[in-house]
């Protein structure tokens, strides 16, 4: 028992909690999860009903990718049905996984955390988000059995107000979704205002917060716009109102600068969480204070200030004036830098450090690796000439999949797998963990790299049929998507029988100097029985592992090495 | 000036397809795919070094800091250098401008036509693409003169498609109630696909044609041998080139399916309830009249949404469709 | 668990109100209260804000659409709604006023004048929307209305329709295949003469039943929240120092309010 742990609570062998009072046992029964108010608790659900979804969207994306095998009609499903199912992989990816993803499992579970709280400001709001998640993906789901949507999950007018396929339900559904994500937003920005303990001042506080409310001021100010588009959309297909008809007046392309109007965002709202959690990997898996802490917050401020200005650069050949095209491109470029920031500050992060290639460290490597292959591709796409020749084929899908799943997504990963021990006080196979991540890794790039050779020959996007040149690009990416298939499956083996089998958990696996770890695994109902103190969130270096422990304690003041 | 930037532009050019041989992208098809693929290149070769550059060095530091027994501890290093920082924030600031500038460039080029453009209107519906050129000849396929600018004046019919020839490096989409415009000229004869890159439903992958350059001479050739489709076709098949490019198939269809009008399969000679309890037979005089005054005899459950033919189809062209009809058993 | 620290530092003297476990201290739960409230009015208006957008657009494509067609709207009860919920917002901010004083009657009494108001308010905008019905003053595919031609009356200087002004003409004669936009079987063609209306003149009606429409609901709910209130207060679940829910209520009622403020003039003031 060094010192640190009497004075952080008193936890028993290591910080393990699994045999006393934490908030998995604090009370029992359904009842007491489904009615909880406890953000971890919440946190837990989120990650159970995303992952679901997660699931179900990938079973349509194996379906799509198996039917493009040939270029021709298949057995497998016709032409309608394919369209349906790329509706619904990427409207259940984008509005069930991705946007509420990580804030909502991951944030929530954490945010409090790491803040020192001991809960987000609203309890109550946070169950209500969590039902209106519910609702809405219940929306979706009864809309998806009662007449598929077959628009994209873009839902372009005049399509979609002319299509015979169960609209307004998928719409109304997204519209809910939409309140949720509002709600949450509203509730972490203002627990990270109100609910700071003393000593936790703004450039104390984890790169993860500062992403996450980035995150949230980009969910509170884009989210409303979706919903009024929405709520148009229905009254168009509804009542005829004739908003978005050329027939009455109405001008279909105004629903296009709508949608983007919070759809580009929410592609930041899907980023900005992602980049603060490889900023809190890459310090700790480097044992070594995170490089350049203001840039890093303050590129996460500018990324989401910056995110509502570029939406036109989805409509460069939809008939926007040139005027408009430029300063959308020229933004567009704007929005590249902040990023680039982020990478260039988090690999002098790793120069001098101790680089542990535990799992999370292996996600970061991917999403170094990944996101670099995006955000680099998105320079292609925001020069206007070649966005010309590049728009609406496979380089766009490949694009937007390198950095939402090679960015998100592994992201993502790389959270869980490092949050794991604190959420369920266990941890899981290492050596399970790097297969999966490299089975990640290799099949993605299989999928998704192809499809920017074929889009840059130009091969339209959504197609059911395509031209025989491309079959064998098809069957690669095809191949890479089953290698992908298979890597989650291992993933989610392993996490589920760590949960059952896993080795104890000790109170800080990794070493890391946020708040959280200094809670038991898994955290006690209340968080910390005191309030803990508040210091550098990257000293990672005044923590060493502890043989006794299995985990990292902290150095005793004479431990401290010189300079540091 | 000039010329500094076209030898930058030509090795650029020269280097991506150098290293790439035709790897990225499809055949240039005409002068706008030269300039695009210009700044394609640049843009390839920047990526290629920021991001060969972020892996490397990724690498190289796993490699040689990778933790391991005698390395369990991080060396000291700063934790911010602001100049550091500053320059990799300006650097990629100042090459962004650079591509963005030079991207808008092409794009106006693109976007301004010569004066003298050869003008063809692109009508988009569901799911095919139709063509009419100045003397009113309507085609499925694009034929145009190859060293001409071609200006394309695009509207749909139903929901938005897009206009995309990858060769051309050309892409717009159609948009329903306005009309756009763009145009390029093809660099050498052959034939080149087009695609629908706007999501419009069932058929939109279906939704192919071709742009036929046509060597100096053979278009004007072209044009008028099928312009005279009435007189070198037999009338049956001219009555179903007419009934595909007229807007006819918009509504009625062959196969027996359903339409917003009767099926033309079988119509001819078959009895027809008309509206208001008459029954009349289907021959040449009735399809006529419904062709030249479609509300005069509206056949029971249809709707009198038909729009009268009078002056824009002519008698020789209606007797084809007869003829056409009449086949359709 | 009971363990919030309650008692320590709340508003000077104030009753202390079931500070949940999660806070500090009263202070700091209203704060949070009132911040999170704020920036849901900050939501709300970005959801009005899409819809002032779209006006603004079709405003602009349709200029003398909207000029045309406000006449159609009854200034003299929209002026009159204007001034009933200018009224509500008065009651409201006095039962805020009252709630602070802990005037328990009063508050009741205040908070049912508010929710009479916004009654009041529906029931006008009531008889002008039964109007716009009967003489088919509607939206888009239901627009029916026999309109006159404008009167001469009207200032005839109103601007050229954009679209043909300075649009580069085709030298192709309009095929037989012209764009026919989305048109729908049986579906009314505006008569359309020199004289006669503008083309399009449902657009004016579809945005002001979305505008008005929109605006109506929120009314509906805050008359539901105005009464929620009513009963909590009439328990006394309200003191001096704890009236977090009617000083939140009140700051939505207001942002209704204001939202109307900003409507009138633009449907009903058009010059």
């Amino acid at each position: 028992m060094t010192g640190i742990e009497s004075a952080t609570g008193g936890f028993g062998s290591g910080g393990n909690a699994l045999g006393r009072d934490n908030y998995l046992n604090h009370e029992r029964g359904i009842k007491s999860w489904l009615l909880t108010r406890d953000h971890k608790r919440i946190g837990v659900m989120y990650l159970v009903v995303i992952l679901s979804s997660f699931f179900l969207g990938g079973i349509f994306a194996e379906l799509i990718r198996t039917k493009l095998l040939t270029p021709g009609n298949s057995a497998l499903m016709k032409a309608d049905t394919y369209n349906q199912m790329f509706t619904l992989h990427g409207a259940i990816m984008i509005f069930l996984f991705v946007i509420p993803g990580i804030p909502a499992s991951l944030g929530n579970f954490v945010l409090p955390l790491m803040l020192g709280a001991k809960d987000v400001a609203f309890p109550r709001l946070n169950l209500a988000s969590f039902y209106l998640w519910v609702g809405g993906a219940t929306l979706a789901l009864v809309s998806m059995v009662t007449g598929a949507v077959d628009t994209g999950w873009t839902f372009y007018t005049p399509y979609s107000t002319t299509t015979n396929t169960n609209v307004i339900l998928m719409v109304a559904g997204v519209f809910v979704l939409g309140f949720s994500s509002i709600f949450t937003g509203l509730n972490f920005v203002v627990t990270i205002h109100k609910l700071r303990p003393a000593g936790m001042t703004w450039f104390r506080m984890p790169l993860f917060l500062w992403g996450i409310y980035g995150t949230a001021i980009i969910q509170i100010m884009a989210t409303p716009v979706l919903g009024i588009t929405l709520l148009l959309l229905i009254a168009e297909r509804a009542l005829g109102i004739g908003i978005f008809d050329p027939a009455l007046g109405g001008d279909p392309v105004l629903f296009q600068h709508f949608f983007w109007f919070y759809s580009h965002p929410a592609v930041y709202i899907m980023i900005l969480p992602a980049m603060g959690v490889i900023s809190e990997l890459v310090s700790v898996f480097s044992r070594k204070h995170i490089f350049g802490y203001t840039f890093i917050a303050m590129s996460s401020i500018a990324i989401a200030v910056l995110s509502f200005l570029v939406w036109g650069h989805h409509m460069f050949v939809a008939g926007q004036s040139t005027l408009s095209s430029m300063i959308f491109s020229f933004l567009t470029f704007m929005v590249a830098i902040p990023s680039a920031v982020k990478v260039f500050n988090w690999l002098a992060t790793m120069y001098k450090g101790s680089i542990w290639l535990a799992t999370p460290m292996l996600y970061v490597l991917s999403f170094l690796f990944l996101f670099g292959i995006g955000g680099l591709t998105g320079l292609f796409l925001g020069a206007l000439a070649v966005d010309v020749h590049l728009h609406d084929t496979y380089f766009v899908v490949a694009h937007f999949h390198y950095v939402m799943f090679g960015g998100t997504v592994i992201a993502f990963l790389g959270g869980l797998h490092y949050w794991w021990p604190k959420m369920f006080g266990r941890m899981y196979s290492e050596f399970w963990g790097r297969i999966g991540a490299l089975l990640v890794f290799v099949g993605f790039n299989t999928t998704f790299f192809t499809q920017f050779v074929m889009g840059s020959h130009g091969a339209p996007r959504r197609s059911y049929h395509y031209q025989p040149q491309f079959e064998a690009y098809h069957r690669l990416s095809t191949i890479g998507a089953y290698i992908l298939g298979v890597g989650f499956v291992v993933i989610a083996v392993y996490l589920i029988h760590s949960l059952l089998r896993g080795r104890p958990a000790p109170a800080n696996p990794w070493g890391g100097a946020t708040l959280e770890w200094q809670a038991s695994s898994p955290p006690p109902h209340d968080n910390f029985a005191s309030t803990p103190a508040v210091g550098d969130p990257y000293d990672v270096e005044a923590w060493t592992w502890d043989g006794a422990v299995g985990g990292f304690v902290r150095r005793t003041p004479a431990e401290q090495p010189a300079g540091s | 000036m000039n010329l500094g930037r076209d030898v930058v532009g030509r090795l650029f050019n020269w280097a991506g397809v150098q290293a790439a041989g035709g790897f990225w992208m499809p055949e240039q098809g005409s002068t706008t795919a030269v300039a695009v693929d210009h700044i394609f290149s640049l843009v390839l070769w920047v990526s290629v070094f920021f991001f060969v550059l972020i892996v490397t060095l990724m690498v190289v530091f796993v490699v040689r800091y990778r933790r391991r027994p005698g390395r369990l501890e991080a060396e000291p290093s700063p934790t911010h250098n602001t100049p550091l920082e500053i320059t990799w924030t300006v650097i990629p600031i100042a090459i962004t401008i650079g591509i963005f500038v030079w991207g808008f460039k092409v794009y106006l080029d693109v976007n301004t036509p010569p004066a003298n453009a050869y003008e063809v209107m692109v009508t988009g519906q569901k799911w095919k693409w139709l063509f009419t050129y100045p003397n009113g000849h309507v085609d499925e396929n694009l034929h145009v003169p190859v060293d001409t600018p071609i200006r394309l004046v695009m509207t749909s019919e139903d929901v938005i498609h897009g206009f995309y020839v990858p060769a051309f490096r050309l892409k717009r989409d159609v948009v329903p109630g306005r009309y756009v415009k763009v145009w390029f000229s093809a660099l050498e004869p052959g034939e080149y696909q087009i695609y629908c890159t706007q999501y419009c439903g069932t058929g939109h992958s279906d939704m192919w044609a071709k742009v036929v350059v046509h060597r100096p001479g053979g278009f004007e050739r072209w044009l008028e041998q099928a312009s005279n489709f009435m007189k070198t076709m037999p009338p049956a098949k001219a009555g179903e080139m007419l009934y595909r490019t007229r807007g006819c198939a918009q509504c009625h269809t062959v196969d027996g399916s359903g339409g917003t009008g009767p099926t033309w399969k079988g119509l001819f000679a078959s009895h027809v309830p008309i509206e208001g309890g008459r029954v009349m037979v289907a021959d040449e005089d009735y399809i006529r009249t419904c062709i030249l005054d479609p509300t005069k005899n509206v056949p029971v459950g249809f709707q009198p949404v038909m729009p009268t033919f009078k002056g824009r189809l002519k008698d020789d062209e209606i007797t084809a469709i007869i003829e056409y009809i009449k086949t359709l058993k | 668990m009971a363990a919030g620290t309650t008692g320590e530092g709340t508003v000077a003297g104030a009753r202390t109100h079931r500070v949940a476990h999660h806070f500090d201290n009263a202070e700091q739960q209203f704060e949070s209260g009132k911040l999170g409230m704020w920036i849901f009015l900050a939501t709300e208006i970005l959801l009005f804000g899409g819809l002032f957008c779209a006006y603004a657009v079709y405003r602009s494509n349709h200029p003398e659409v909207f000029i045309y067609a406000h006449r159609f709207l009854d200034k003299t009860l929209g002026a009159i709604n204007t001034a009933v919920l200018i009224c509500s917002s008065f009651t409201m901010a006095l039962a805020v006023r009252a709630a602070q004083l802990g005037r328990r009657r009063q508050l009741v009494g205040l908070l049912g004048a508010t929710v009479a108001l916004a009654a009041c308010f529906l029931g006008i905008k009531g008889l002008e929307y039964e109007k716009k019905w009967k003489e088919g003053l509607l939206w888009g595919a239901h627009f029916h209305a026999k309109l006159a031609p404008a009167p001469p009356a009207l200032p005839q200087t109103l601007p050229p329709v954009p679209a043909a002004a300075g649009e580069e003409r085709s030298l192709i004669p309009p095929a037989a295949i012209g764009p026919a936009g989305l048109a729908r079987p049986g579906q009314p063609a505006v008569a359309e003469g020199p004289e006669g209306p503008p083309h399009d003149v449902q657009v004016f009606f579809a945005v002001y039943f979305l505008m008005t429409g929109l605006h109506g609901v929120h009314v509906i709910i805050g008359m539901a929240l105005l009464s929620w209130m009513m009963v909590r207060a009439g328990r006394g679940e309200f003191s001096p120092g704890y009236l977090t829910p009617v000083d939140l209520t009140g700051l939505y009622w207001h942002l209704v309010d204001l939202i109307w403020i900003f409507l009138f003039p633009l449907l009903y003031l058009i010059r």
